[in-house]
């Protein structure tokens, strides 16, 4: 189906990641245009008046904004392949509750931990190691989030695990000793071509955020 | 057909733990209300949480909380969306999933823009009051753009985006009252006429907190953020 699709992104932005892996999933052709958000297109300030940020998915011209909310479309228009909410209105009920809480905790937590200091980032990195047990008891013995396949959690949350790096050297904590399963879960998640092609390299990622703490004098 | 709603109503149980005054627990009681379901409703006193409560939202341990046939769901917006899959009369959600995004994107943008910045302008002081009223006066223009050649936010019906506004309609007068101050003002007609619009329908009528118990509520909270010197 020759439908156009296009996505403005920004190549480190977890919430622009949940976008790709969700269009790689359903196996949609789009064009993919990287915007300098220090110089947003008129594209963008066009599609996204209200918040002018990233992702912005178009589809056949009109915009969809908010990571969470493209998803959701991109799993009701190409509902034929690879659904990514279940069918029962209580598990997407859940499946919803869980994204909700990814988006009120995994950012602003790791955010303050790669820009904060002393007890404020000990705050911080004690509430998101918390918030990462409390997925990792969502989870359980399941493979994905999705069951045995990925699903709506999975594809908001992983994105995140290539910022983990980010988090680790900056808060000098490793993730991995106090969430074991749910590092497990992001490397099976990884295996994936879907997710594998549409995370960039955490060292990459971390080299970002260091050109960032130095234009903001962030130590 | 008959036979069959009065089954399935029998085999429902649907429980509403929520508070008197909370807009997130009355945004639950509309929907239900806007689709016939019977429902116990629940008055929680959050400063002695319950049990129930406790055991349904150990995440958060906040209201509102749906009990369906025993099985917890937590967060307004993910509720309303819960009750508009599961019981298919009065829709708030329509089919067309650019127009579904739609209603999402405001109903988010009231949770995550409109409310805190109304809140931070009737709880902050000094500078930090000054930016929450300049950031509230920025989202009420965008709100009032979107209304445009609109009865509702959902067109001619309410939709989520309607259901989530809806505390507008009967709090912000509780909030005018209390700080003498009118944040939405006549700068923007179309959003006051549909408050009056909202505020006239029979799920809002019917089911609002009472405005004199509010004004008492809010007073003390005001006087709470704002002590005097």
């Amino acid at each position: 189906m020759a439908e156009e699709v296009v996505l403005l992104d920004f190549w480190p932005s977890p919430f622009g990641m949940r976008v790709r892996i969700a269009l790689a999933e359903k196996g949609i052709q789009y064009e993919y245009k990287e915007e300098d958000l220090r110089n947003k297109s008129d594209l963008l300030l066009k599609m996204n008046p209200i918040h002018k940020k990233i992702p912005v998915l178009i589809h056949k011209g009109k915009p969809v904004c908010e990571s969470l909310i493209q998803v959701q479309y991109i799993d009701e228009v190409w509902h034929g392949k690879s659904p990514l909410l279940p069918s029962d209105p209580y598990q997407r009920a859940n499946a919803r509750f869980w994204a909700d809480f990814v988006d009120k905790k995994i950012y602003d937590l790791g955010r303050k931990i790669w820009t904060t200091k002393g007890e404020e980032q000990a705050a911080a990195k004690k509430e998101f190691i918390e918030s990462l047990k409390l997925l990792e008891g969502e989870l359980g013995d399941k493979t994905y989030f999705g069951g045995d396949n990925l699903g709506y959690v999975d594809v908001v949350l992983v994105p995140f695990y290539n910022w983990f790096y980010v988090y680790e050297k900056c808060g000098n904590f490793t993730i991995e000793e106090e969430c074991p399963k749910l590092i497990a879960w992001a490397k099976r998640c990884l295996q994936k071509e879907s997710v594998a092609k549409s995370l960039p390299d955490e060292e990459k990622v971390y080299g970002f955020v260091l050109q960032l703490k130095k234009a903001f004098g962030i130590e | 057909m008959k036979v069959e709603c009065a089954k399935t109503m029998a085999a429902e149980e649907v429980k509403l733990l929520k508070t008197w005054s909370s807009l997130f627990g009355l945004r639950v009681v509309w929907a239900l209300k806007l689709k016939g379901i019977q429902y116990d409703a629940i008055d929680e006193d959050l400063s002695n949480k319950s049990a129930l409560l406790l055991q349904h939202n150990p995440v958060y341990k906040k209201i509102p909380v749906l009990v369906h046939n025993g099985k917890p769901i937590s967060e307004s917006l993910v509720i309303l969306e819960y009750i508009d899959e599961t019981w298919k009369q009065n829709p708030i959600l329509p089919e067309d999933p650019l127009e579904k995004a739609r209603e999402r994107f405001w109903a988010k943008f009231n949770d995550e823009k409109l409310l805190p910045s109304i809140w931070g302008a009737f709880t902050k002081e000094g500078k930090e009051r000054e930016e929450a009223i300049a950031a509230a006066v920025e989202n009420l223009k965008l709100v009032e753009e979107e209304l445009k050649g609109k009865k509702f936010f959902g067109g001619e019906k309410i939709g989520l985006a309607d259901v989530a506004f809806g505390w507008l309609a009967y709090l912000i007068c509780v909030f005018d009252e209390v700080t003498g101050f009118k944040i939405v003002n006549e700068r923007y007609p179309l959003l006051l006429a549909w408050m009056q619009e909202f505020s006239q329908l029979p799920i809002a009528k019917d089911n609002c907190p009472p405005h004199d118990k509010l004004v008492i509520k809010f007073q003390a909270l005001y006087e709470k953020h704002h002590p005097a010197k």
